[in-house]
């Protein structure tokens, strides 16, 4: 099958992996949850990157380079997320985001 | 264009199923720890898509990487949702519509997109070794993304310790900083 | 110089797929065996007299009737115990064996590295799986102690690579002609083989399997279930074995006898010091090897892994 169509199709896996995560982000209360919606719209994002390298430019580590961000913005991501959960629950009791109204004015 | 052999288009699409059904899971399931696995079976899907594409090195240290995270992430899911095991099931969520909406036209716009772009011909051929090419790269034309890398993740360790740790110094040496041995709640094994 | 090298083939490709495969599973298995048969012998200090033991132990649970819990996870539960020994056998395949791995990657250290994270994920979810309380607490001490022993391990895989220029274990073989590297790296050999006895929770390491929780993880398997969790244990414990000869004792090189018989004599005393080293101490608290390797093990790996990387840029490794 040409390269073509399969990068159509590995893109299109990418893009129902982040609508799903945006999805889930969206409409989830509790920061953890919503913290697995983000994680599985950067899945996304790593699969169309590593397509990007096979069937685009496999001579340029850039689209590599891509992939390696990507798994580093997940790392920060969850580390931080972790910790702010843990801040705001040690503070408030709150793990949910509609309670986590501080910065309303 | 580069042509792909069958064998490895199936597998290819069997594992892209695979991982967008796994990543619906997340969301439908009742089980925290099962949602937890579900998304890491996401990713090794996406791993296994990658070690097709022959990124040997980001697909294994996505499977590592995510690994790990995500059995942190059930220590979490467990500490933090009410319900984990989903023996009663329940709902936490805000505005679905609105959100289904969202994550529908973002895949949509995507889809319009992927398919109407002339997508170009590859350039150059496969590298005899990715893993060599990416760590050249890094350490070489792309320094400055490692660099920046660098700094992001060492700031994420402070500032990720700094936040969740309720207890300093003088927890633990006293108000004046005089303890010989600190007061700690776990003893630990160095005899501190 | 590793150019060359990537042009061996693999065993797949040696002898077909299938073969290869049941090689490294037979290999998997071999290893097993001499792994409970030498703890056995140990353990119970009759020598070899009571080497047949684990097999006899092995096949009574594989008949024995299964029980089960009050609403268990059975889903999770069952992929967790299946996961522990795939994964054990699967980073056997990175493993060169007589010289050729069952397959190549340019990353086969990540490799070996990913198998053992799988391997404690999986056993949290087996620790999860009964709904029991002994069991999740064994689960939970098994992901502190993962987490505690992960980076040491890395850094010590780390300090190899460097040292070979590559991260494909035939290469570090071949790159361990002239000096095996625990002459250079002593520190990182015991480490690797240190964590690899934390991530099989077996020895000084066992609390996650404690008695003091009644069994932990282990506490509510049985039968077929119980047995692929110690299988995985002793398949992994066997696995790390291996890998550290290739990694730190030269792989299959030696005088006179043949490599592969090197190799599993190499093996075999891995093994057998590993052991009866590890049952001369007694279990400790959780909190205190999880505290050992943060704050000891870890800056100690660093200071090994710069001290190769120094010398690696001095031409040291050739």
């Amino acid at each position: 099958m040409s390269g073509e169509l399969v990068l159509q199709i590995v893109l299109t896996v990418a893009a129902g992996l982040v609508g799903v995560g945006l999805y889930g982000a969206l409409s989830q209360q509790s920061i953890v949850m919503i913290m697995m919606g983000l994680e599985l719209a950067l899945n996304g994002v790593l699969l169309a990157g590593g397509a990007a390298w096979f069937f685009l430019g496999p001579e340029l580590p850039d689209a590599q380079m891509l992939v390696v961000v990507t798994l580093v913005v997940m790392a920060v991501e969850m580390a931080m997320g972790f910790a702010v959960t843990i801040a705001i629950y040690r503070a408030r009791q709150v793990d949910m985001v509609d309670m986590a109204t501080e910065l309303k004015g | 264009m580069v042509d792909v052999s069958t064998w490895s288009l199936v597998v290819v699409a069997v594992l892209g199923v695979l991982a967008v059904a796994l990543g619906v899971a997340v969301f439908v399931v009742d089980s925290m720890a099962r949602a937890t696995f579900a998304l890491l079976g996401s990713f090794l899907a996406v791993a296994g898509i990658l070690l097709v594409f022959d990124l040997v090195y980001l697909a294994v240290v996505t499977a590592l990487m995510m690994t790990i995270e995500m059995a942190v992430m059930a220590v979490f899911m467990i500490m933090f949702m009410m319900n984990p095991a989903g023996l009663m099931p329940m709902s936490m969520v805000h505005n679905q519509r609105g959100s289904a909406g969202v994550g529908v036209v973002t895949f949509v716009v995507l889809v319009i997109g992927i398919w109407t772009v002339d997508w170009p011909p590859r350039t150059g051929a496969l590298p005899e070794d990715s893993t060599r090419q990416l760590g050249e790269a890094i350490m070489g034309s792309h320094m400055l993304v490692m660099l920046v890398i660098g700094i992001a993740l060492f700031g994420t360790i402070l500032a990720g310790t700094v936040l969740a740790t309720a207890r300093g110094r003088y927890d633990r040496f006293g108000p004046d900083l005089s303890a010989a041995r600190p007061s700690d709640p776990v003893e630990g094994g160095m005899g501190r | 110089m590793s150019d060359v090298l990537a042009a061996t083939s693999t065993s797949a490709e040696a002898w077909g797929l299938v073969p290869a495969v049941l090689v490294v599973i037979t290999a998997g298995l071999v290893l097993a065996l001499v792994v409970a048969a030498v703890d056995s012998a140990v353990v119970t200090g009759r020598g070899l007299g009571t080497a047949a033991e684990p097999l006899r132990s092995g096949s009574r649970l594989l008949l024995e009737e299964r029980r089960t819990t009050l609403a268990p996870d059975r889903l999770l539960w069952r992929v967790g115990g299946g996961v522990v020994p795939v994964a054990a056998l699967l980073s056997l395949a990175v493993v060169p064996f007589g010289g050729r791995t069952l397959w190549s990657t340019s990353a086969d250290l990540v490799w070996f590295n990913a198998m053992e994270a799988l391997l404690w994920a999986a056993v949290w979810i087996v620790g999860w799986g009964p709904n029991s309380l002994h069991s999740l607490v064994g689960g939970y001490r098994f992901l502190a102690q993962g987490l505690a022993y992960e980076l040491p391990l890395m850094f010590s895989l780390i300090g190899v690579g460097v040292a070979a220029g590559s991260l494909r274990t035939t290469d570090i073989v071949v790159a361990q002609s002239d000096l095996w590297f625990v002459v250079t790296m002593p520190v990182g050999f015991v480490v690797f083989v240190t964590s690899a006895a934390a991530f099989a929770f077996w020895g000084p390491f066992a609390a996650p399997a404690g008695g003091d929780i009644a069994g932990g993880v282990t506490s509510e398997l049985s039968g077929p279930d119980r047995l692929l969790l110690q299988l995985g244990r002793a398949v992994f414990l066997g696995a790390a074995a291996a890998m550290a000869v290739a990694l730190f004792l030269g792989g299959d090189s030696g005088p006179w006898l043949p490599g592969f018989a090197w190799y599993v004599l190499k093996t075999a005393a891995v093994i057998v010091a590993l052991i009866s080293w590890g049952r001369r101490l007694p279990v400790l608290r959780p909190d205190r090897t999880v505290e050992v390797a943060w704050i000891v093990l870890v800056p100690v790996t660093l200071l090994q892994t710069l001290i190769v990387a120094v010398l690696a840029v001095t031409g040291f490794y050739g």
